[in-house]
């Protein structure tokens, strides 16, 4: 099972970053082999887009699942076409919410957050 | 012939000037201000023809394609994305430039027109009038503007542009004759008024200006314009009727005194652009 | 705490009224989001303390030493970029067709200088603004540059003042998303209620707390009623009426904010839509 943080940091210890398509790093901790890796966010650089980028980043990884605090609409479809699960993070460090990821504490994001300039979702009604 | 009428920062009264020369002039008015028309509020055409701007969006033929991801990786704007067997397109993220189609070595993209916005046509008395509107959340106003721009090409036309001095305002006076800057006698106005004739001049257009909202405080724009030899096409003066008029979504040549101003304002942009 | 002044077209007062803030709450840090002509500097002054070139778009470059000049990219080019084996930087997208169909990788995306970001350290603490290069692309890109930097110079619980871009455009979703509250200074002219609607549908789509002032409200007293009408039914609430004063004219020529002129209508309304708004944001953020 691997599973992606949105991080402000290389280390576990690092905090969770709330925003996904902009966070700096991903931590990824894979649970077969306890091997743990950051990288850095390819999406920042984007001009637009950013949460895309970040998703198909994630999605090359082939992770099982993400946590991060909001997710735009863009990106949020990108990981469900891959099938990839995402929950939400209440705040603390990468190594405790892997762990609360792995007690089953943590809730599944299902509702984007609004996009920034993607504006891909439209059902709030212009 | 085009005229193209610009400000630096909005509210600057651009819109004002543009309606009430417009008329005064004849021709065509055409609002490039397509995130937020409003010309046609002042001049109240009766729309006799709408059509919609669109542009071209990838379509993936999933017989075709292998999942090769060059799509993805050619694509400057992120409208594409690649997830277990599908590539997902993000329409509104898409400028429409074909890169994806080109990159595509198996021939499996095609593309379908998608609408960005419309353009209104219409006429207020002799006046013929267009106006693009973009939808909301679309990024995208190039398109229209262009649309808007071929569509009066051998005419003569005012050009609204929208305010500021970004790609969108470059794409809206480009290929026009003349340009007129509108401008109001505040230390605001004149700060943003040097970046609307760093931005003419850069694109080599002739251009006079025109304060709105004249008042005691215009010699500092007048300076400036003697510094700079720019030439003053007129004043219109405030007056608490203009704010007035223009809050009741009337033309300021409603009023007799402000007719005259605007015309002889008009007979000066005919000389000078005779001239240039 | 992100407190956002914005309007939807330019010249309604916007900048007047942030500058007041600005100036009212002297621990704040300002950041103007107006990036394509930045005033707030001008009404705050100070010095710069920092500057940063900001690349934010990218364009195509063709080599002349590759380039045979076959035109394959002339004619890829949806935009009519390039013509004479020349890029017409305006013009140019940066999509990167050219630089799919060029047989002799003669074409290439450079990054764009498209802006440069500036910290100013004020009499009332600091200010962060951009200025965008003429004609440039991405001046939401170059907002949300503006606003993180900005963040670096938070401290404690520093709240932000932020002086919006005008219109509804890509630089205003960037200058509003994950904002807390939106102060919309409204005008009563029938344009401006329309641009009004349409960024409250713009504000509410990002989650942000409206707020309205009307500006110049006697100026047409129908529309200002209208305007409270429908803010009524959209639930937003007034937080007060700035009369029309020539002193606000006068304020900016001198370079002050409207505040400094506490005998003046207009300051003295400024003041009060000030304490009234400070109080409903700390009410809503307690519920």
């Amino acid at each position: 099972m691997k599973v992606c943080v949105s991080s402000s940091g290389k280390e576990k210890s690092s905090n969770v970053d709330f925003r996904f398509g902009r966070c700096s790093y991903f931590a990824i901790y894979d649970s077969e082999n306890a091997e743990f890796k950051a990288l850095e966010n390819a999406g920042i650089a984007s001009a637009q887009g950013a949460g895309i980028a970040a998703a198909q980043q994630v999605v090359d990884e082939k992770v099982d699942a993400v946590i991060t605090g909001n997710m735009g609409p863009n990106a949020m479809n990108l990981l469900k076409a891959a099938g990839i699960k995402i929950f939400g993070a209440a705040g603390g460090t990468v190594e405790g919410a892997i762990k609360l990821f792995q007690e089953n504490k943590l809730e599944s994001i299902e509702k984007p957050a609004p996009a920034h300039s993607g504006m891909g979702n439209q059902k709030r009604g212009w | 012939m085009q005229i193209s009428v610009l400000s630096g920062k909005g509210g600057t009264g651009k819109t004002t000037i543009a309606t009430n020369l417009a008329v005064i002039m004849g021709g065509y008015y055409v609002d490039c201000d397509v995130e937020e028309p409003n010309g046609f509020i002042f001049l109240k055409p009766n729309i006799s023809k709408s059509k919609d701007v669109s542009i071209p969006t990838p379509q993936i033929d999933y017989t075709k394609c292998t999942l090769c991801k060059k799509c993805v990786q050619v694509c400057q704007f992120n409208a594409l994305g690649i997830a277990g067997n599908q590539v997902v397109v993000f329409e509104k993220l898409c400028h429409g430039c074909g890169a994806c189609l080109l990159a595509c070595p198996d021939g499996a993209i095609s593309e379908k027109e998608r609408a960005i916005g419309k353009i209104d046509a219409g006429q207020s008395g002799e006046l013929k009038c267009l106006q693009g509107v973009l939808n909301v959340g679309e990024p995208m106003a190039g398109p229209i503007i262009r649309d808007l721009k071929e569509m009066v090409k051998e005419e003569s036309s005012l050009i609204d542009c929208s305010p500021g001095s970004s790609c969108n305002v470059v794409k809206a006076i480009s290929g026009a004759h003349y340009a007129i800057l509108v401008t109001e006698p505040t230390a605001f106005g004149l700060h943003d008024l040097k970046i609307a004739v760093e931005l003419v001049r850069k694109l080599k257009l002739p251009f006079g200006l025109i304060i709105n909202r004249g008042n005691d405080d215009n010699r500092m724009i007048i300076d400036y314009c003697e510094k700079e030899k720019i030439r003053l096409l007129g004043v219109i003066p405030f007056d608490r009727r203009v704010a007035e008029i223009y809050s009741r979504g009337n033309l300021l040549i409603e009023d007799e005194h402000y007719r005259e101003i605007f015309e002889e304002l008009a007979e000066n942009i005919r000389e000078v652009v005779r001239c240039s | 705490m992100q407190l956002i002044i914005i309007s939807g077209k330019g010249g309604t007062g916007k900048t007047t009224v942030a500058a007041s803030f600005a100036y009212l709450e002297d621990k704040s840090i300002k950041v103007d989001c107006d990036v394509e002509a930045s005033n707030l500097h001008l009404v705050l002054k100070g010095d710069d303390i920092e500057r940063h070139d900001f690349f934010g778009a990218k364009t195509a470059k063709i080599d002349p030493e590759k380039c045979q000049k076959c035109g394959e990219c002339e004619k890829a080019c949806r935009f009519n970029a390039i013509s004479d084996f020349q890029v017409d930087e305006l013009k140019c997208e940066g999509c990167g067709a050219c630089t799919v169909v060029c047989p002799y990788q003669a074409v290439s995306l450079d990054d764009d200088l498209t802006g440069e970001t500036l910290i100013s350290k004020t009499g009332k603490g600091y200010l962060s603004r951009a200025e965008m290069v003429i004609g440039a692309e991405g001046s939401g890109k170059l907002v949300t540059e503006v606003r993180k930097i900005a963040g670096q110079y938070k401290k404690n619980n520093e709240p932000f003042i932020l002086d919006g871009s005008p219109g509804v455009g890509c630089a205003v979703m960037a200058s509003v998303t994950g904002c807390d509250a939106a102060l919309i200074v409204v005008e009563p002219t029938q344009s401006g209620l329309e641009d009004f609607l349409r960024l409250l549908s713009l504000i509410r789509f990002f989650g942000v707390l409206p707020f309205v002032c009307i500006n110049k409200y006697d100026l047409n007293f129908d529309v200002t009623c209208q305007i409270e009408r429908v803010c009524r039914e959209e639930k937003v609430p007034v937080m007060g009426y700035i009369p029309f004063d020539s002193t606000v004219q006068r304020a900016i020529n001198e370079l002050k904010p409207v505040v400094c002129y506490p005998k003046s209508k207009a300051g003295r309304q400024i003041i009060m839509i000030w304490n009234r708004l400070n109080e409903r944001i700390k009410e809503e953020i307690k519920k």
